[in-house]
């Protein structure tokens, strides 16, 4: 495994009352996707949200290149290269696309000042966001939304992307795109941890696997490990992604 | 238009446009037009049309800041109306300061009344910021104590108010320059009515072009639908709040001296009597609208002076009416914020 780039060791995470995260421990490999998997309400999208500081963490530590990132302040995490999709979008649907970018580009005033050469590389990944640059974003489907929420997580180089669960309610051609954007995305070494609950995305994608139960990461390795052993799917998250092809 | 823009144009021509919502404004349209036959003469309804848009920019300068921090920090500010009192004050000290300024040109008292704007605004710019830090602060998130601990914040800043300029009612006039009416075949359209309109107007023309075509702009409307995203993207939402807290309280003091000058005297209580006209606007509007709160602010302008002229005892509860009305076409307001 390469150098992590980030680390997280026996993260712990309230809510008000309830104590969501139970001593969370995690690496994420740079220049890889790291995939957490887990059942619904194991923790894992209170996990990427302790990462970006939108829930604070009441205890255990959080390591970024070598730096404690406990305590920042969410637009702290962020400035220092991690980008967060949220599994509702966080789309600015009373703004244009083209709005939503240059919103996403901290360097760029204005849409001229927007880096061309990767906003091109950007369409073509996604080439709906070009078709309708100029239209408000709530306008846009479900799928749409979805590519322009990665879009602008990857309109300036980032070192880490957090994107949580970009397939859900998505029909089963776009989520194909998605698969393509984000392998594409792999290619070009970004560093990603995704959570996702579509075997079949995590299976073409991840190069790391963390499975989550009750607040805790309780397995961790190679995706292609987990893939190929059906008894530990059945173990690990009930089910086999031999049925989910 | 950028050159992306320029390169994409072909293709997002082939797009059908989101058509802009016209209907509050056909409904601003309506409400203008039907008044013309229940009022009757032209003249009398062209006066009082102007006397309504009038009322209604001012409302609008005050009640726009008023939207703002609620729409992006959802902080129910129920001290708003201190900034109007402080400003209204300030002018009856800066005007009556300059002393002989009545009998000055009238470029003089045009410009002494356009100072008192500027030093209403500053102080209460400068307060604002105060009453942000100190009283607004410890209580974000929490609708109930931001009620109570702004009223309480209202209620203090009256009293202090009571201090420095006393209890009583002060007169603030309207310099010569001001005062006497333009007219239009037989309407009579008060010559400070019309500088309110053009005052009102550049404010919602200064306030339109930040929102659409700045980054500020840009992250204001961003922060009113979704402000943990904007954080996420790695701006600092509580420093762009604190900013149109500070602008927002510069604005209701500029909207003090508006108002002041309208009713030609001041008591402390100014601001508590705008309060429920304010918060009428901005729920009519749809909150954190800035268009919404404009409309809104007209509508509430009109309608306060063709049911003043048509029906006195009805006036009284026009506006609660209109709310009650535009509610129940559109329950989240003229123009409402998508996400809230």
């Amino acid at each position: 495994m390469t150098a992590p780039i980030l680390e997280l060791s026996a993260v712990q995470t309230h809510i008000g009352a309830y104590h969501i995260l139970h001593g969370v421990d995690l690496q994420v490999p740079a220049g890889q996707v790291t995939m957490l998997l887990g059942r619904n309400g194991a923790g894992k999208t209170t996990t990427l949200r302790t990462i970006m500081g939108l829930w604070p963490a009441s205890g255990g530590e959080l390591r970024f290149q070598g730096h404690s990132i406990k305590g920042l302040a969410t637009p702290d995490i962020a400035a220092k290269g991690i980008a967060y999709v949220p599994e509702a979008m966080g789309i600015f649907t009373d703004l244009t696309v083209q709005e939503n970018m240059v919103l996403a580009a901290r360097a760029a005033r204005h849409a001229g000042e927007l880096d061309r050469q990767r906003l091109d590389w950007i369409f073509s990944l996604f080439p709906a966001l070009k078709k309708f640059w100029l239209y408000p974003a709530g306008k846009l489907s479900g799928g749409q939304k979805q590519m322009l929420a990665v879009a602008r997580a990857i309109v300036e180089p980032r070192a880490l992307i957090l994107i949580d669960e970009p397939s859900k309610g998505l029909a089963p051609s776009i989520i194909q795109n998605l698969i393509m954007a984000f392998n594409e995305l792999k290619r070009q070494q970004t560093t990603i941890l995704l959570v996702e609950q579509n075997f079949h995305m995590a299976r073409s994608l991840g190069d790391r696997v963390a499975v989550m139960d009750n607040g805790r990461v309780v397995h961790a390795g190679a995706m292609r490990e987990l893939a190929d052993d059906d008894a530990m799917q059945q173990r690990l998250l009930g089910l086999s992604l031999g049925v989910h092809q | 238009m950028n050159a992306l823009a320029t390169a994409v144009a072909a293709e997002a021509n082939a797009v059908p446009k989101a058509l802009f919502d016209w209907k509050p404004l056909a409904l601003l349209a309506a409400v203008v037009l039907l008044a013309l036959p229940l009022i009757g003469s032209p003249s009398t309804w062209l006066t009082l049309t102007a006397a309504g848009v009038a009322m209604g920019m001012i409302v609008f300068i005050i009640a726009s800041g008023l939207t703002l921090v609620f729409g992006l920090m959802d902080v129910l500010n129920f001290g708003h109306g201190v900034f109007i009192a402080l400003g209204a004050f300030v002018a009856t000290s800066v005007i009556g300061g300059a002393s002989g300024w009545a009998e000055g040109s009238s470029a003089a008292q045009i410009a002494i009344v356009f100072a008192a704007m500027f030093a209403a605004m500053a102080v209460a710019a400068a307060v604002g910021w105060a009453f942000e830090r100190v009283i607004v602060r410890p209580v974000y998130g929490l609708h109930l104590k931001q009620i109570l601990i702004t009223m309480g914040g209202m209620i203090v800043g009256e009293e202090i108010i009571k201090v420095v300029w006393g209890p009583q009612q002060v007169p603030l006039p309207l310099p010569e320059a001001l005062r006497g009416s333009y007219l239009l075949g037989d309407a009579a359209i008060e010559r400070y009515r019309v500088l309110a309109m053009v005052i009102g107007a550049v404010v919602f023309a200064a306030m339109a072009w930040t929102l659409a075509r700045t980054k500020i702009g840009l992250l204001i409307r961003a922060g009113v639908q979704d402000r943990e995203m904007v954080e996420s993207l790695g701006y600092r939402i509580r420093r762009l709040f604190v900013g149109v807290f500070v602008a927002g309280s510069a604005l209701a003091g500029l909207g003090g001296v508006l108002w002041g000058l309208y009713q030609q005297n001041v008591t402390p209580q100014i601001g508590a009597q705008v309060n429920v006209l304010l918060f009428i606007v901005i729920i009519i509007g749809g909150l954190g609208s800035t268009l919404g709160c404009f409309i809104g602010a007209l509508l509430v302008g009109l309608m306060a002076n063709y049911t003043g002229f048509l029906a006195p005892k009805v006036a009284l509860f026009s506006n609660i009416g209109l709310m009650v009305a535009v509610l129940l076409w559109r329950p989240q307001g003229l123009y409402p914020v998508t996400n809230r």
